[in-house]
Parts: structure tokens; sequence; C-alpha cells
């Protein structure tokens, strides 16, 4: 037996297995379970860790499951989906040593990393798929298993919010579904090949295509909150913050966005859909998406609500780099896949400790916050820095490479696009900070909790301190072999060349 | 061993045996839940030596005392045959483990003999290859069916049943009547002698026509579906899981083999009529499914659109061929596995809390984590999300459409399992709310939850098993009368 | 007129009647009257089959209505028993389609 073969499906078990043994464990059994989630973690870690090397070194793993006739279930482990799994990966230990320590002593916590894992165990399958097939296949299976995480606190407003998620991902999904079994019918095939398998179908079936992929974008675009499609996002803010940080950072928003990916690249193929006229409509759209939440984000008082009108547009930039069509701009919006995630993550988690420790949800009540959680606060600083694209942050790479594209591809009006959003992002970021840093703090905090020494726990801090030293590192040392921008750049060639 | 398993007339065993377990069950109704359970696993077996013997051999025929037709009773499986069998022998086991928990003394004695009874129909019908024999066995499953239903006393399960007796008598006699036109036209009631000889005919059309009539009301589809909603609700959770999964979906099994043997190559031209069905009763059952606020009732009409996909295939078959049929039997056997696991899920949440009305099911859904996993495994299936037996099913039936460019059904197709999912989720919402538990419930005993989830597991895992069921189904090729007839028309 | 097509015709009025009398009868026992009647009419058609032929009466139509008969006497005996649970509950030998409270 070849390990190769297996070990992708190796990587959703490990989070999966764990996964469904908690749903069987009681309440209390709070050791097994940080262990069986810990250790689950930590090997996926290890795994991908082997697989990256290995992939470096030019080996290949694939695995191939029976599904239907002539239809596969393939997990495959190319760059593409390695960046977004190594994404995933770390990005999962991190939110469950924040996510224990968040929800220590609430009710139905056994439920609650049961469908965490779950979670995870879509988003890595959503990133290893090999075709088009297995991709719905994880796709629903992540809509499915975030609505218990969505509603996880059982209020009226959480349920609400849980329908109307559904009422959106559903759809999209039917739309998915669709589309999918109509392109399987034109061309027998689903794989995920580099620069598209659809070229080669005759003229005939332009009009066919391109209702395709309008079809795909609108499934896609559900999730990846492309406007108008964004409505369950804002809504669904109301879920525990380790929820909000994943869904936005890694599962829910960017499967959507991994999914525009694949389908322009490995479905389409850039060239092609650049051909079929396709691409520059979603540009447009993107950059409206990008513009128009911002300028949503700044009437928000809700700092949750303000950090997810603030997602909608950030993800729009990966979905931008990609519809740009020029090999500069791919680079910018794969690697800001990674890069959003790293970033927003941090800023939900450090919204996730001040509403913990002191009872903080509303932006005007974060006067002076900075000097009574300074370490927090000074991780939501370098989130911030990067939201707004400030050197030497991640953000910052994102949008030069976008800005290099869009001049290379000769659409300049991507310039003038970026720009608008540097500073709208600006315009809705600083004076929080201001806040923090510079108003005098009140005498007392709406809730505050004690953590002794430490201005919270330490499980709170850890991560978002991680997450942010990792996103000024993306920044820092973009140029190293092992950093996201260069996997991006072997993905853009690949595409491209 | 092996010869011993080719060798045996499983086929016989398969009839025979609940039979007699029938009969013992009500001769001596002592240990009735045990010889029950015995009987079961022992088709179970039965089913598979059957499968064995169909893998090496191919299709099954067999003529009972050595009377060959036309005056002898003959019995014929193959894949399509197998695959009904199997499915029935699954269902049946959970179903019986799940009623050995359920029923108390009084009322397991009564519900074992006629249930055994039902199996036999079940297993006869599956067998037979002649329509008067057809007619018997359809006229038992009705008879045991309906008493069945009617175990549960009471005003609405009385009623329903009642209700579900007419409209199963008059199904059975248009059949009949159906029958006689045949014999009339043709002088045989053999299945493989009438569709050599079949062919276009005023008496043919009416035969067609009163047959169809006959097994339509029988698997209620819209608008001949009055009487399931009201029978399903009120009997007793097991019973409403055998109905909806196994009884619903044999009348379905003989409307389609009569389809593909008898009457394919004169009936294509109607077929598109059984789809228009098809589709309104998918609209129809789902939207009055939302606005149900009992989960029984709910999961009823969730029957009702259900079966509607199964007649999708009929207008699809012409250009799509086997595709459509293995899509049309993939779905009725994850529907029989998820809504079995349903109704059962349900029969847990109403013994629990003493009722099954959906807006105080806050107070219930939490305490019974198992079964609102069951209910929800169930339900992925029945919407068509993946992995499930209901996606396989759906994507096979959307493949035929979108390949012909039937649009029409392919929006339909998504847009059922749109409206499943709503309807599906208005109950399961309620599993996570923050509402206090009642301090009086009934402890619902551990077998009733796992047999539901395993259940609910299995249509779940259908969504993997496809390279394993379509070749089985393909045994014998019982769908293949149709592709020539396909082949005679393009 | 050949004394089988005057059997056939009768059957079939009598099968006609016999849905018409279900149709619109409330009472449960004339329903059951009804679907015997329909029953009738189907058996008279295949006694008009197994007529049909001059030299020798055909014996299969004539073994289907004997097993038709048994059935239908049995399936009328669990409807007329199910009949008087239904008005020993309710009162009336009627479907009603109230819900039950």
């Amino acid at each position: 037996m070849n390990w190769n073969d297996w070990l992708p499906l190796l990587l959703i078990a490990c989070s999966l297995v764990p996964g469904l043994i908690i749903f069987g464990l009681a309440e209390q059994r709070v050791r097994l379970r940080t262990t069986l989630n810990l250790s689950g973690s930590v090997i996926n870690l290890l795994l991908v860790a082997w697989m990256l090397w290995g992939v470096y070194h030019g080996q290949h793993f694939e695995t191939r499951l029976p599904l239907l006739p002539g239809l596969d279930l393939v997990l495959r482990a190319g760059p593409l989906s390695l960046l977004f799994v190594t994404l995933s990966a770390v990005l999962w230990l991190l939110t469950t040593i924040y996510a224990i320590g968040y929800l220590e002593g609430s009710p139905h916590r056994s439920r609650f990393f049961g469908f965490f894992s779950l979670c995870v165990s879509a988003t890595i399958g959503v990133a290893m798929s090999g075709n088009l097939i297995t991709f719905l296949l994880f796709y629903e299976l992540l809509t499915l298993a975030t609505y218990p995480l969505i509603v996880h606190r059982g209020t009226e407003v959480a349920r609400h919010a849980g329908k109307i998620y559904l009422r959106y991902t559903l759809i999209g999904g039917g739309l998915l579904m669709f589309a999918t079994v109509w392109l399987y019918t034109l061309t027998g095939s689903l794989e995920f090949t580099p620069q598209g398998f659809l070229h080669a179908l005759g003229d005939e079936h332009r009009p066919a295509l391109v209702m395709i992929f309008i079809l795909f974008i609108a499934g896609f675009g559900v999730k990846a909150a492309l406007i108008p499609l964004h409505g369950w996002l804002p809504l669904a803010m109301i879920a525990p913050a380790p929820v909000s940080a994943l869904l936005h950072a890694v599962a829910v928003v960017k499967a959507g966005a991994f999914g525009i990916v694949r389908v322009v690249y490995d479905v389409f193929g850039i060239n092609f859909a650049t051909d079929l006229g396709v691409t520059a409509p979603l540009a447009w759209l993107a950059a409206f998406t990008i513009l128009y939440a911002s300028m949503r984000a700044l009437y928000q008082d809700d700092l949750k609500r303000r950090l997810a009108f603030s997602t909608i547009s950030q993800v729009s930039y990966i979905t931008l780099g990609i519809a740009i069509a020029g090999p500069i701009a791919a680079i910018g919006g794969v690697v800001h896949l990674v890069h959003q995630g790293l970033m927003k993550i941090t800023l939900f988690f450090c919204a996730g400790n001040l509403a913990e420790t002191l009872g903080i949800h509303k932006i005007s009540e974060m006067d002076g916050v900075g000097q009574r959680m300074p370490w927090t606060m000074a991780a939501f600083t370098i989130g911030v820095f990067g939201m707004i694209g400030a050197p030497p942050t991640a953000g910052f790479i994102t949008k030069w490479y976008l800005g290099m594209g869009a001049l290379e591809a000769g659409q300049s009006w991507v310039i003038w696009v970026l720009a608008g959003s540097s500073l709208l992002n600006a315009a809705y970021f600083l004076p929080i900070l201001h806040r923090v840093w510079f108003r005098k703090p009140p005498k007392h905090w709406p809730e505050e909790h004690d953590f002794g020494r430490q201005e919270t726990s330490w499980m709170l801090l850890l991560p978002p301190i991680i997450t942010a030293f990792l996103a000024l590192g993306a920044g820092l040392v973009a140029a190293a072999a092992f950093s996201p921008l260069a996997w991006a750049k072997l993905i853009a060639e690949r595409e491209f060349y | 061993m092996g010869d011993f398993l080719l060798t045996m007339p499983w086929a016989v065993v398969l009839i025979l045996l609940p039979l007699v377990g029938a009969i013992v069950c009500f001769l001596w109704p002592k240990n009735v839940n045990q010889l029950g359970l015995v009987t079961l696993a022992g088709v179970f077996l039965s089913v598979v030596g059957l499968g064995a013997w169909l893998l090496e051999n191919g299709v099954y025929h067999h003529a009972v005392g050595g009377w060959n037709a036309p005056l002898g009773i003959h019995l014929y499986a193959d894949g399509l045959s197998l695959v009904m069998l199997g499915i029935t022998a699954l269902v049946g086991l959970f179903v019986s483990v799940y009623a050995t928990a359920y029923f108390d003394r009084v009322q397991s004695e009564q519900f074992w003999p006629l249930w055994l009874f039902l199996l036999t129909a079940l297993n006869a019908l599956f067998l037979s290859a002649d329509m008067f024999n057809l007619y018997v066995t359809l006229e038992l499953l009705g008879l045991s069916a309906v008493a069945l239903v009617a175990l549960a006393g009471g005003k609405a399960a009385l009623n329903g049943a009642m209700r579900y007796l007419l409209a199963s008598l008059l199904g059975s006699l248009l059949f009949l009547f159906g029958v006689a036109l045949l014999y009339h036209t043709y002088g045989s009631l053999d299945l493989a002698i009438l569709s050599e000889q079949i062919e276009a005919s005023p008496t043919v059309w009416m035969a067609l026509g009163l047959i169809s009539a006959g097994l339509l009301l029988k698997t209620a589809l819209f608008p001949l579906h009055f009487w399931l909603p009201p029978a399903h609700a009120s009997a007793f959770s097991p019973i409403s899981a055998l109905l909806s999964a196994l009884v619903v979906k044999a009348s379905f099994y003989l409307l389609l083999r009569l389809w593909l043997e008898l009457f394919w190559p004169i009936s294509g031209s109607v077929a598109g009529l059984l789809g228009i069905l098809g589709v309104m009763a998918i609209l129809w059952g789902s939207l009055q499914a939302l606005r149900q606020t009992r989960v029984k009732m709910l999961v009823a009409y969730s029957t009702v659109a259900q079966i509607g996909y199964l007649f999708l295939a009929f207008p699809l078959a012409m250009g799509a061929g086997v595709t459509a049929w293995n899509a049309v039997m993939y779905l009725a056997i994850s529907h029989a596995l998820a809504k079995a696991a349903m109704f059962m899920a349900a029969g847990n949440l109403l013994r629990f809390g003493g009722h099954d009305r959906i807006a105080d099911l806050d107070q219930l859904a939490q305490r019974l984590p198992l079964t609102v996993a069951a209910f929800a495994l169930a339900g992925v299936s029945l919407i068509g999300l993946p992995p499930s037996g209901g996606f396989i099913g759906k994507w096979l039936l959307l493949e035929a459409a979108l390949m012909q460019g039937r649009w029409d059904l392919a929006v339909v197709i998504v847009l059922g399992g749109v409206l499943a999912a709503m309807y599906l989720f208005k109950v399961l919402g309620y599993a996570f709310t923050e509402a206090s538990t009642p301090s009086k419930v009934t402890a619902v005993p551990v077998r009733m939850e796992w047999a539901a989830l395993l259940l609910a597991s299995g249509a779940i895992l259908l969504g993997f098993l496809a390279p394993l069921i379509l070749p089985l189904l393909a045994i014998g090729t019982p769908f293949d009368a149709f592709s020539s007839a396909q082949e005679v028309m393009s | 007129m050949s004394i089988a097509v005057l059997y056939a015709l009768v059957g079939i009025g009598l099968f006609c009647l016999g849905v018409y009398a279900l149709m619109i009868h409330a009472h449960l026992l004339r329903k059951i009257l009804a679907l015997n009647i329909m029953g009738s009419g189907v058996f008279m058609v295949l006694l008009a089959l197994a007529g049909r032929t001059e030299i020798m009466p055909d014996p299969v139509p004539a073994a289907m209505v004997i097993t038709g008969i048994v059935v239908a006497v049995s399936a009328t005996a669990f409807a007329l028993a199910l009949m008087l649970k239904i008005s020993a509950v309710t009162g009336r030998a009627e479907l009603n389609d109230e819900e039950e409270k």
C-alpha cells in the first residue's frame, strides 16, 4: 500500500474522527475532550508539514475512491490546496485553544467542539478536492457543520441568523449542484485541471458556459459574501467569537472565495474565462463589493459587525485578484487568501477577548481599553494596519501585487479602487485605534471578569498574539522560500505559463 | 457451504419464512418478540443468499411446484427485485428492533403477526412474475397495512385506516380490471409471455390506464395522495415507518416493473403525464409539509413530496435511459432508509414528551441528542445534500434531466431540495434553543434511539455505496427492455 | 349479442356504478357495498372471458374469480369490523376529517 494515496484522507480523518468521538462524550469530560481536540490538530499540522515538504520535492498525494460510474471522490494535495490546508491547520490549532478558553464553563461544549471539528474537516476537504463533485460534497458539509455553530447560543436572534444563513447557503448550494451537473453533461469530466478543461468545447456551447459561470459565481458568491449575496454574514456575527473568527478567516467565507479561484483557474481556465468575457464583470462586482462594504462598515457601532463588513470587503480582494486575469494580480489574490485569514482572525480573537474579559461589544465602549489590555490591543493594532495595507504587514504585500497586476493587465481603474478602499479602511479602523490608545478609560467596564495578574486568560491571549505575529511575519519574510507569497507565485506560475 | 448457498431456493424461503413466522406468532404469542426477530434475521440472511445466487447465476426463475406458466405460479428475481428485497429486509430488521421496545405486551402480540404477513406480501410481490399473483400480493399487502394502521385505535387512526382501506381496495379493483382486460387480449397472465406479445390497441390502452390508476392510487401520487398523510401520521411510529418506507415503494416497484416490461413500447407518450404529476407532488407535498404543525404530519407530507421524485424518471427515461432508472431506484432506497429513520425519530419525540407539536419541540429536542441526530441525518438525505444516498439519486436524476435539456424538471429537482430543507429545518431549528426542559417526560429506550440513528446513518452511507449497488441493480438488466425500445424509437 | 358480451357489459356497468356510489355516499356501509359491487363487476367480466370460447370454458378466469371472491370476502369482513370500531368510537359510521384535538 502506498501511503501517499491515503495521506489526504488521513488528513481529513484527523479532525473528523476526534469530532465524532467528541459528540459522544459527556459534558464534563473536559480533559479527554481537550486532549482529543489538541492531538487531532497537532497531528494534522504534522501531516500538513510532511505533505508541504513532499509537494515541494515533487511528490504526489492523491486519494481516489469511486463515487459514481465515471466519477471519483478525489482528494489531491497540489500547491493551491496546500496553501489553504496549511492555513486551516494552523488556524484550527489556535482557534481550538482559544475556543477552549472562551467557552470554559458554558453549556453544550461537546456539541460545539464536535461540530467545530466537523467544520474543519469540511474545510480541509474543500481545500483538497480534486474535482467539482468532491468540492460540492465538502462545501455542503461545511454548510451543515457551521449551522449548529451559528445557532449555538440558542437565543431567538441566533436562531434567526441561522435560518437566514441556511436560506442563503442552501439556495447557493442548489445553484452549484445545478451548474456542476450541467457542466458534467457537457464535458463528461469534472476533474480540476490547471488552465481549465473547457477550452476544447465547441463554440456552440459558449452561451451555456457563460450561464454556468454565472451560476457558479452566484453559488460561491453566497459564501464569499459578494454583494448582493452577503446578507447572512453580518447576522451570523451572533455566534461565539471563535466561530466568527473561524468563519471569517478560514471556513465559510474562504471556501466561497476558494471556490471562485478553483472555477476560474482549474475549471474554466483563466485564458478561456477572459475569452468568454466573464472575468471583467466579475472584477467590477468584486470592486463594487470592496467599496460598498467598506462604506457600510463606517456606520457600524457594534465591533463585530464592523469587522463583518470589513470581511465582506477584504474577501473580495481575492476575487478581484483572480478576475483581473493577470499573473501578478493572481499572486495578490491567492496570497490574500492566507493574509486576510491571519489578519482577520486576529481581529476577531481580540474582539472576543474584549467581550469575554470586559463585556465590551460596541466601539463606543472601547475608550482607553489599550491601557487595560495592552497585549490584546497590540495584536489588534497589527491586524488593523494589515487591513489598511500599511507596510510591512501582510496586507501591504497583497495590495502591492494587486496594484502592480492591475497596471500590468492594463486595468488602471483598479488602482483607484484599492486606494479608495485603503482610505475607507483607515477611516473605519483608525478612529478605533485612537479611542483605544489615546482616550481615558472609564471608571467601570461594562462587565469585567477577573483573571488575576494577567489581562485575560492565557488561552485567549496567546492565539491573537501568534496570529498577529504571523500576519506581520508573512509581510516581513515574504521573500523566503516557504512564505505564503512564494507559494502563491508557484500557483500563479502553474496557471499562467 | 458455498454449495448450500447456491442450492437453497431462497426465493421460496423468502416467502414461506415470514408466513410461517406470522402464523407461529399468532398461535403462540408468548415469545413473540424473539420469534419475530429470529424471522427477520432469517429473512435478511435469505436475501443475502439470494444475492449471492444472483451474482453467480444471473436472473432467478422458479416454477412453484413444478407447474409452469400459464397455469403455475412463477417466481422471478433480478437486480431490481433483489434491491427491493434487500432494502425491505434491512429496514424491516431495524424497525423490528425498534418495535420490540416500542410496543407493550398486548400491542406486540397484535403487531408481530400483522407485520410478518405484511413482510410476506412484500417479498411475494417483489418475486412474483404473473399478473394475478401480483394482484393477490397487492391485496394481502393492503389489508395487512390497513390493519397495522388501525392498531393504534383512537379516532384519528381508525379514520385514517378506513380511508386507506377504501383507497387500497379501489386501487386493487382497478388493477384487477386491468388484468382482466390483458387476459382478454392475450390469454396469458405471465409477464414474460405478455411482454413478447403486447402491442398498442384500445383494450391494452384501457388496461394500462386502469392498472396505472390503481397503482398510482396505492403509491399516493398527487392528486391521489389524500389518504396517505392521515394514515401514516396517525399510525404507531414503527408502523408509519414501515408504510412510508416500504409499502408505498412496493406499489411503485410494481408500476415500474409493469411499465418497463409490458407497457414501455406503447406508453412512452404518456410518460410525460406521470412526470407532470410528479412535479406537482413535489411542490404540493412540500408546501403542505411547510404548513404542518405536527412532526408526524410534516414527515408524512414529506413522503408525498418525495414520491413525486420517483415519477420524474418516467419522462426522463426516454432520453437518458438507465441513468434515470438508476436515479429513481437510488432515491427510492435512500428514501426508505431516511424516512423510516425519521418516523422512528418522530416516534421517540412523541414518546418522550407525549406530543409532537413542532412549536413546543424545543423543550424535548435537547434532551434526545441521538434522536435529533437521526432526524438530521435522515433530513440530509431527503434534502439531497452530500454525502448521502439522496444526493447520489438527485445527482443522477439531474444528470438525466440536463442531458436532454429538460430545464423545467431540473429546476424542480433543485427547488424540491430547497423546500425540503425549509420544512425539515423548521423542526431541526428547535434542537438549538435555551428553553428549559419539562419535568414530566417518559424515558425513551436506548434501542429506539439507536435504531433510528443507525438507519439514518445508513442513508448517509448510501452516498458512498453507489459503486456497489448500481451493479447489483443491473443484474438481469431489468432496465434493458426499455433501452431496446429506445433504440427502436430513435 | 352473445351471452359473454352481455356479461361483460353488465360487468362494466356494475363496476362504474360501484365507483359512482363509492364517491358520493358518506355512510361507510354504502361505501363498502359499493366496493363489493365493483368487485362483482370485475368478476362478471372475468366470467365472460371464461365463457367466450364455444368448446370448453377456460379454467384460468374461473380460478381467478374464486380467488378474487375469497379476497373480497375477507376484505369486506375486515372493512365491516373497522366500520364497527369507528362507529363505536365516534358514534357515526362515517369518515370525519376533523383533527383530533
